[in-house]
């Protein structure tokens, strides 16, 4: 895991206490690609969180930038997230 | 919300066509993986969209973001309300509630 990895899953967990995050570099995906930076560029995260409940996907996605926005502002030039409720997730 | 001059104009934009979609590069030469996978999706659904190049417009770049509230792009924007980017344009589309959305709103599909 490298920087910013490590930063994505800290905050998150800080900011959401999700019940499960999983954090997906995919930057060499992007290699040679405008963003690509030192193989931390492209994210997925997986979120599944009660913090999401009664939200809907502009709501949820906000409150996941928001809380990566150090990062959106840095390095992090690609960030796709799946958010659900953990009766969603199942 | 603070102002920006470039506001303006991203408000013209949204409201002079019913759907906008601010991306990297063009629906034919698209730029980015992001981009690409929502002008497709409006594509399938033949739906009748303007798009603008943020590549091309620094000013613009910056603006939406700003103008949003929402760090990146792809944008999509329909009767000048912000729908989201690719991720929400995806399920949406995957769902049906973008095809609905559409429909409510009088866009024909």
């Amino acid at each position: 895991m490298g920087e910013v990895s490590d930063a994505i899953m800290e905050k998150l967990s800080a900011a959401l206490s999700p019940k499960v995050i999983d954090v997906i570099n995919q930057s060499e995906m992007h290699k040679g690609h405008a963003g690509y930076s030192n193989g931390e560029s492209h994210f997925a995260v997986k979120i599944v969180s009660d913090a999401f409940e009664g939200k809907s996907r502009l709501a949820r996605q906000r409150l996941v930038m928001d809380a990566l926005k150090a990062e959106l502002a840095g390095p992090l030039h690609a960030l796709s997230i799946d958010a659900k409720t953990p009766a969603e997730a199942g | 919300m603070t102002d920006q001059p470039i506001f303006e104009r991203i408000r013209d934009y949204v409201t002079k066509d019913d759907v906008v979609l601010f991306m990297k590069g063009t629906p034919v030469f698209p730029q980015c993986g992001f981009s690409s996978v929502v002008s497709q999706v409006l594509n399938h659904l033949d739906v009748k969209y303007q798009s603008y190049n943020v590549l091309e417009d620094m000013e613009l770049r910056e603006g939406i973001k700003a103008y949003s509230d929402w760090p990146t792009i792809p944008q999509l924007y329909v009767k000048g309300e912000f729908v989201g980017g690719c991720d929400i344009v995806k399920e949406m589309f995957q769902t049906g509630e973008l095809q609905s959305l559409l429909t409510e709103k009088g866009v024909a599909a």
